[in-house]
């Protein structure tokens, strides 16, 4: 049987844009979480989020003309993409380049394209539009792009399933290269739906946290008795995953492996998770069957944990009723000190499970001040804890009723 | 260089990230200046724009060059 590693890990949030910043900020219980100051923010019940500055935006790696051409959530990618593909170490070579594929998605894609891009239509006429419009706002020309600058001729796709975006991409390619259709898969997420109508139409459909304004940082609360909603942030996670023999033969530095992928549907309502838990149950239920491993051998939970008042609690029993016997569970999200990343989020998480195994550190959930219910499973309030692991399973949940479950061991 | 020629060159300059020097007014934006098909209809739109004309699409069509650009804006511009 065919097995899947991971061999290059790339991200940019709004906690750093390289991977050991970000996760050193992690770890030492930094919030990414602040004032919107990119847009008047007067009139909306919610005005906090994680940005990326743009001085943090590397412009040797997508260069401002570059990036006139391409809405921000592809330049997000694309330098997560870089960082991945050069951690691993790994050159597509012509006679092989078919074996190589992308599969990085995005939830909404380049929405902040589409609404200057129709204010223009309205404002100004179809002559104004510019040729780049649809090209810089479609979701799979992250995929597009990232093929062409890195020559990889393989599969291409992108999966676009809300905030489950993330987890799926990295599930679907792992099964892509289990089942021999490829040898290496750069694979991920991107999201930067920051902008007014992001901002809006999520605040207009009750998901965002509006009491938390004056203090940003204490935003995101996951469990928490006092949460009010999910933060949105941005940014973007690359994982190069890679059939094992594969990268023995080139010596890769190998993170970890992929070692089960599950997935499924709540068949409920169009934005609420199921009452009863049933469908992120089964989610991760169909990954420990793949994995080969016993419940008990999972021994941390990267949630999906968003800060919701319905979603964390039935997260928390879901995973409760599937681990009832895993006396030393541990679980936190790390929504809490980002935000919520929407598309990007599963694959930024995977970064950080990657960088658990790795470092032997649990990143903490933070904001975590008075739990809203009582639990045996450790959920790290506050403070990272030193604690080594060999297997995490990472889950993402969206709307849609559309679940993700990863396991990921050493 | 006539004021047209300049105006035309800033925008080739800014549109497509060369550099001024290596703009030749017979330098066909596709082969020689790195453009693709996409750039040259926003540069003809950047054209619009600062000239304060339309150029209808089959004589943007035959705009390939600098030179081609300052023709068609000295008898056709504001």
């Amino acid at each position: 049987m065919r097995r899947v590693v991971v061999t290059g890990l790339g991200t940019i949030n709004p906690l750093g844009n390289t991977v050991e910043t970000s996760w050193n900020s992690l770890i030492n219980s930094n919030s990414g979480i602040s004032k919107i100051n990119k847009f008047e923010v007067d009139d909306f019940p919610c005005k906090i989020a994680g940005s990326i500055d743009d001085s943090k935006i590397n412009d040797d790696i997508v260069n401002s003309r570059e990036q006139r051409k391409i809405d921000r959530f592809i330049t997000l990618g694309l330098i997560a993409a870089d960082e991945a593909i050069k951690d691993s170490g790994f050159v597509s070579e012509n006679e092989s380049s078919f074996r190589y594929g992308v599969m990085v998605g995005s939830g909404i894609g380049g929405l902040d394209t589409i609404y200057r891009n129709s204010s223009i239509l309205d404002n100004k006429g179809i002559r104004k539009i510019s040729p780049f419009f649809i090209p810089s706002s479609l979701i799979n020309l992250l995929s597009g792009h990232i093929s062409i600058k890195y020559n990889l001729k393989g599969p291409n796709s992108s999966p676009v399933t809300a905030c489950a975006t993330g987890t799926h991409a990295i599930g679907d390619s792992f099964t892509i290269i289990k089942n021999n259709k490829a040898d290496l898969m750069v694979c991920g997420g991107a999201e930067a739906a920051i902008c007014p109508l992001g901002i809006s139409g999520f605040s207009a459909a009750r998901a965002l946290c509006d009491t938390f304004n004056e203090n940003p940082e204490n935003g995101s609360r996951p469990w928490d008795r006092d949460r009010s909603g999910f933060v949105m942030g941005e940014g973007a996670g690359v994982l190069v995953l890679e059939e094992y023999e594969h990268a023995k033969k080139r010596n890769a530095k190998i993170y970890g492996e992929v070692k089960g992928y599950g997935m499924s549907g709540d068949a409920f309502h169009i934005t609420k998770p199921s009452e009863d838990g049933n469908g992120g149950f089964r989610a991760m239920e169909m990954a420990l069957r793949e994995s080969n491993l016993n419940a008990e051998e999972i021994e941390y939970v990267n949630a999906h944990g968003t800060s919701t008042q319905v979603g964390d609690m039935i997260e928390l029993s879901a995973v409760e009723k599937l681990f009832e016997l895993n006396s030393n569970l541990f679980m936190s999200s790390n929504k809490s000190a980002i935000g919520h990343l929407l598309g990007a989020a599963g694959a930024v998480e995977a970064v950080f499970s990657f960088k658990s195994l790795e470092t032997k550190t649990l990143p903490p959930t933070l904001n975590l001040d008075n739990p809203s219910t009582n639990t045996s499973i450790n959920l790290i309030p506050h403070e990272a804890i030193s604690k080594s692991v060999s297997n995490i399973i990472s889950n993402s949940f969206g709307f849609g009723g559309t679940n993700a479950s990863i396991i990921i061991g050493d | 260089m006539s004021d047209i020629e300049e105006r035309v060159k800033k925008i080739v300059v800014e549109h497509l990230g060369v550099e001024e020097a290596k703009i030749q007014s017979d330098s066909k934006f596709i082969d020689d200046l790195g453009a693709d098909s996409l750039d040259t209809v926003e540069l003809v739109m950047a054209f619009e724009e600062e000239f304060g004309c339309e150029i209808p699409d089959d004589a943007a069509e035959k705009i390939v060059t600098l030179k081609d650009a300052v023709t068609y804006l000295t008898a056709n511009s504001n």
